[in-house]
């Protein structure tokens, strides 16, 4: 027999009914589940034969952050190189980023998985892996010099007050990772602003680079010029070796993602097709009546869909299956609105640079809303063939 | 026209009248349990509204306000003092009157809306309209648009509440939490979501 099976059985007696450390059994069992099947089986219909359960459907998300995450650490070495004026090699750089990367990715494992496993032995229930993929998403929204404790005040906000205080996974209203973010967001704009920081190797504070979407052209020039007189043309946007938030500046590496996870209907491609149409809708009426052609309202729907965080967002947040609708028509709505509210907040609003996480959160307060419209429109429709 | 459409934008969203004033928070939270009933008390609230602000406007500038007399000939009189007694006044018996139509036409919504109904006289969220409508010097028209502007955001963001509370009704809400402590944070999270409109400015 395998040891490790050994290992589980001899001391699961201590975890389970009146044993020594009863109270850990949440945290006994996602360990032991980590590794094995979980035992329990369905006693009572509905049977469904079918693999996929919550922890492969969590364990799909991570792989396909993958790309981000690797692309991600070597951005930010990449960065960091280049705002001395050196050039490193593809390895010193994913090192060099990984430097910054793995502390942030280790504190939020360490402190979320604190406030879980401390809510699931109290609350009795079991350690979710809903907090696996928040856990890897909220340090990719993160820009790269964020102090830790910082980090760590996000995650414990959007961990408890974003998920815990609802009950745990699948019972939250708001994305939690998001939540953890927006927390940060106002309450240290310094650390968040719209300027995202490169990570530095010597300095202190880090070098302030501007993003792309923080740029506005000189008088009558046109945005795009300025965009890549300053290294931001559509390609560099759309591979993202540019600065920004750790996970977001790759266009290619989210539509890798998002090609995955659509592949495997783990992401419901309704949200992400509709974002992407909203945003390009709403791109196109702003350029018909910009009168400027210095700022972003002038800017092209490409520049738009891959410029800062919307792919990111629309891709991974939006289509958290708890957050968003449950209604296909829903998800349509969420996702356009999502878009256009995006492009409404970077070209109207001068106080946030970026929509993408403001207006994912603000559809999922109405997500709940729109399922109810819908389902009493769709039974409304029935009613008259009862 | 434009200036009008911002205003009722801007009463809508960006200065919601309970999520970024946080007026009419007692009956936001007690009557938001049923999205019917909220939706209810939601038209009642923009109804009431709508009416309220204008006729306020009409009272404030004709007797009310510094200056205002003085097509009687007391022109350096200022009654603006009386101006929160006025306005109670004046929405008291406007929903006295919306109480009295509720009943007779829809009683199934008189039943449900219970003791909020004559609560909405005392809503904070009719009298901060009323009173924001006098401190940023509105026209008379304008007076009318703030009013539903802010009725119109009120409900949305009522409505949206019974929503999610009807979502998290299969929540395990932490026992010290359960009922309106879940509800207040619930409520907190909305209005840091309807923080992304701050800033802009029409």
């Amino acid at each position: 027999m395998n040891p490790l099976k050994k290992l589980f059985d001899a001391t699961e007696k201590h975890f389970t009914g009146s044993g020594k450390f009863s109270s850990l059994e949440p945290f006994f069992d996602a360990t032991k589940t980590f590794f094995f099947l979980p035992s329990p089986r369905n006693r009572h219909t509905p049977f469904i034969r079918d693999h996929i359960d919550l922890k492969r459907y969590m364990s799909f998300v991570i792989l396909a952050l993958l790309p981000v995450l690797i692309f991600g650490i070597y951005n930010t070495g990449f960065q960091a190189g280049r705002s001395q004026g050196l050039d490193y090699s593809f390895l010193e750089a994913f090192l060099l980023g990984a430097r910054y990367v793995v502390p942030i990715i280790l504190v939020t494992y360490a402190v979320g998985f604190f406030w879980e496993t401390l809510f699931a032995s109290l609350r009795g229930h079991k350690i979710s892996e809903g907090l696996l993929v928040t856990g890897l998403l909220f340090p990719l929204t993160l820009p790269a010099t964020i102090p830790l404790w910082q980090v760590a005040l996000g995650i414990s906000f959007g961990v408890v007050i974003g998920k815990e205080v609802f009950g745990g996974t699948g019972r939250n209203f708001l994305n939690p990772a998001l939540t953890g973010r927006a927390f940060l967001f106002f309450s240290y704009p310094v650390s968040m602003s719209g300027d995202i920081w490169v990570a530095a190797k010597n300095t202190v504070d880090g070098v302030s680079g501007a993003t792309a979407l923080s740029i506005v052209a000189p008088e009558g020039e046109k945005i795009t010029a300025a965009l890549s007189l300053a290294g931001f043309d559509l390609s560099s946007l759309f591979f993202g070796l540019i600065p920004g938030s750790i996970g977001e500046t790759s266009a290619l590496c989210c539509l890798i993602g998002a090609a995955f996870l659509i592949i495997t209907k783990i992401a419901n491609y309704r949200i992400i097709i509709g974002g992407i149409a909203g945003l390009i809708l709403t791109t196109l009426i702003f350029n018909l009546i910009s009168g400027n052609p210095g700022t972003w309202m002038n800017a092209g729907p490409l520049y738009h869909l891959c410029a800062g965080g919307f792919l990111f967002g629309i891709c991974f947040m939006a289509t958290d299956p708890v957050s968003a609708p449950g209604t296909n028509m829903g998800r349509w709505i969420f996702g356009g609105l999502i878009g256009c509210l995006t492009v409404i907040i970077r070209v109207a609003n001068p106080a946030f640079v970026e929509g993408t996480m403001l207006a994912i959160l603000f559809m999922n307060v109405f997500s709940p809303l729109l399922d109810h419209i819908i389902l009493k429109q769709t039974t409304a429709k029935r009613i008259p063939n009862v | 026209m434009g200036d009008l459409f911002n205003l009722f934008i801007n009463s809508v969203f960006i200065g919601n009248i309970l999520l970024a004033y946080f007026l009419g928070m007692c009956s936001f939270i007690a009557v938001s349990k049923n999205i019917e009933t909220a939706t209810g008390l939601g038209f009642a609230v923009i109804f009431v509204l709508t009416v309220t602000s204008p006729v306020n406007w009409i009272i404030y500038h004709t007797l009310l306000g510094p200056g205002a007399l003085s097509w009687a000939g007391f022109g350096d009189m200022d009654l603006s003092f009386l101006k929160f007694i006025t306005f109670i006044a004046v929405i008291a018996a406007l929903v006295q009157a919306l109480e009295m139509i509720i009943d007779k036409y829809s009683p199934l919504l008189y039943a449900s809306l219970g003791v909020f109904l004559p609560l909405i006289a005392v809503n904070c969220a009719i009298l901060g309209t009323s009173l924001f409508m006098v401190e940023r010097n509105y026209t008379f028209i304008e007076s009318i648009i703030f009013g539903a502007g802010s009725g119109t955001g009120w409900m949305l963001a009522i409505v949206s509440m019974a929503a999610i509370r009807k979502k998290i009704k299969y929540a395990d809400v932490p026992k010290g939490l359960d009922g309106f402590g879940i509800t207040m944070i619930v409520a907190g999270l909305m209005a840091m979501t309807f923080m992304m409109f701050s800033g802009i400015t029409l």
